[in-house]
C-alpha cells in the first residue's frame, strides 16, 4: 500500500522540511517502520521504545484517531492519508 | 420552571432540537443540544458554576479572592458572570487569536484579560497562567483541564438531561477541548445505557498550533480518560463551516463554529448506522463568530481565516 503521511511542523526537520511524505505499508506500524529507514529520527519521535504511540502524539487514518481503531495495527488502503499531530489543549 | 431569583438559576436544562434534515440517512434522527441557550452563552457556564461552588465548599475560594483561569473564551465568560455576582475578581489568560467578540464579552464584564501568544494555542495560555500563579500565589486557579468539577457538571447536568429528553439515544457526539463534556456526559450515558457510543470530534489543532518546540510540549488534559471514547475524529475548518451554514439554512439553528464540527461528526456516524438516534452537543451560539464572516463570506476566505483564529 502506498499512503501519504502528513507531518506536523515540528517533525518536518526530520524529513528534510517536507510537509508530507509517501510511504509503504499494510498497517500504520508498517508505515512508520518504512519511514525509519529513510528518515532516521522521525518514527522514534512518534513511537516510544516499547512500541506504543508517544503520549503527546495523535495519529489519524483519514482523520480517524487510530487509538480508537486498531492502534499501530490499523490497516491501510492505497491512497489513505496518515496524519501525525501533536496533542494540544482546547477550551 | 421559568422564574429564577438569580441569572445562575438559568444555567443548564438546555433544549434538544431535531435537525433531522441534516441526516444523510432518513432512518437516523439527529438532535442538537443547544448549549448556547445558557445565560453566559455556552456550555461552559455549567462548569464555571460547578468549579466555583466546589472551591467555595472546599474552602479554596474566599470573598475578595481573584480567580485566574486559562481559557480560549467561553469558560472565562461563564466565570465572569459568576465572579461578578459572588464578589470575586477574575483574570483570564487567553490566546491572542481568539475571536474579538470573546475578548469584548470579558471586557464588558470588567475583567482582566491577559493575552498569550497565538501560535502556542491553549497550551500557551495554560503555561502563562501557571507562571502567573507561581508569581502570585494569592490567585486561585480553578484549572478547567484538571478540575473534577468540570466533568462532574456534565455528569450531573448534561448527561441526565440528554437521557431524560432522548431515552432512545444511540450515539453521543461532542467536541473535545478540555474533554469535560465527553467525560462527564459520556460517563453518565454509558453507566445508564451501556450501548451508547461516545464520539469525540476535534479540530486539527495540532496543525494550527505552530509554536510547539517538541512533542513533549504537548498537552493531554488530566481529566481525560481515553477509555471512555468509542471513536475520535478530526473535523477540518471548511467542513465545520459548511455544516454551520446548513444548520442555519436548513434548520434555522444559529450556532458557533465548533457546533459545525459536532454536526459533521453526527452525520458521519449517521452514515454508518442502519437506524437510530444521534445527539450532538452544540457548545455555543453564533453571536461570538459574526466577525469571522462564517455565514456570509466566500468559503475559501472563511476557511483561511479559521486556520488563524482559535475557535475551539
Amino acid at each position: 500500500m502506498s499512503v501519504e503521511v502528513r507531518l506536523p511542523t515540528l517533525l518536518r526537520t526530520h524529513a528534510g522540511g517536507a510537509a508530507s511524505v509517501t510511504a509503504e505499508g499494510a498497517t500504520v506500524g508498517d508505515v512508520f517502520h518504512d519511514l525509519t529507514g529513510r528518515y532516521p529520527g522521525l518514527a522514534g519521535q512518534v513511537v516510544d521504545d516499547d512500541g506504543t504511540l508517544h503520549k503527546f502524539v495523535n495519529v489519524y487514518r483519514n482523520d480517524d484517531d487510530i487509538r480508537y481503531l486498531d492502534q499501530l495495527d490499523t490497516k491501510l488502503s492505497d491512497g489513505d492519508v496518515v496524519s501525525i499531530l501533536p496533542a494540544v489543549a482546547g477550551g | 420552571m421559568a422564574r429564577h431569583e438569580s441569572i445562575l438559576g438559568v444555567i443548564g436544562d438546555t433544549p434538544l432540537v431535531g435537525v433531522h434534515a441534516l441526516s444523510p440517512n432518513p432512518e437516523v434522527k439527529i438532535y442538537a443540544k443547544l448549549e448556547g441557550q445558557n445565560p453566559g452563552g455556552s456550555s461552559k457556564d455549567r462548569i464555571a458554576l460547578k468549579m466555583v461552588e466546589l472551591a467555595e465548599r472546599d474552602g479554596l475560594l474566599h470573598p475578595g479572592d481573584t480567580i485566574l483561569e486559562p481559557s480560549s473564551g467561553n469558560t472565562g465568560i461563564g466565570l465572569a458572570m459568576i465572579a461578578g455576582l459572588r464578589g470575586y475578581g477574575l483574570r483570564v489568560v487567553m490566546p491572542e487569536n481568539v475571536s474579538i467578540e470573546r475578548r469584548q464579552l470579558l471586557e464588558i464584564f470588567g475583567d482582566d484579560v491577559t493575552l498569550s501568544p497565538g501560535e502556542e494555542g491553549s497550551n500557551g495560555a495554560i503555561r502563562l497562567a501557571e507562571k502567573l500563579l507561581a508569581d502570585d500565589p494569592t490567585l486561585v486557579m480553578l484549572f478547567q483541564y484538571g478540575n473534577p468539577a468540570n466533568p462532574l457538571a456534565h455528569y450531573e447536568g448534561t448527561g441526565p438531561e440528554i437521557l431524560r429528553d432522548c431515552p432512545e439515544i444511540d450515539v453521543f457526539v461532542a467536541g473535545l477541548g478540555t474533554s469535560g463534556t465527553l467525560m462527564g456526559a459520556g460517563r453518565y450515558l454509558k453507566e445508564h445505557k451501556p450501548d451508547v457510543q461516545v464520539v469525540a470530534v476535534e479540530p486539527p489543532s495540532g496543525e494550527l498550533v505552530q509554536g510547539l518546540r517538541n512533542l513533549d510540549d504537548g498537552f493531554v488534559p488530566p481529566i481525560f480518560d481515553a477509555a471512555l471514547l468509542d471513536r475520535k475524529m478530526i473535523v477540518r475548518p471548511r467542513e465545520s463551516i459548511e455544516w454551520l451554514r446548513r444548520l442555519l439554512h436548513d434548520c434555522g439553528v444559529f450556532a458557533g463554529i465548533s457546533s459545525g464540527a459536532a454536526i459533521a461528526g453526527a452525520t458521519k456516524m449517521a452514515e454508518t448506522m442502519e437506524s437510530g438516534t444521534v445527539v450532538a452537543l452544540l457548545p455555543d451560539a453564533g453571536w461570538k463568530y459574526l466577525s469571522s464572516g462564517a455565514w456570509t463570506d466566500d468559503l475559501d476566505v472563511v476557511e483561511e481565516r479559521a486556520t488563524r483564529i482559535n475557535y475551539w
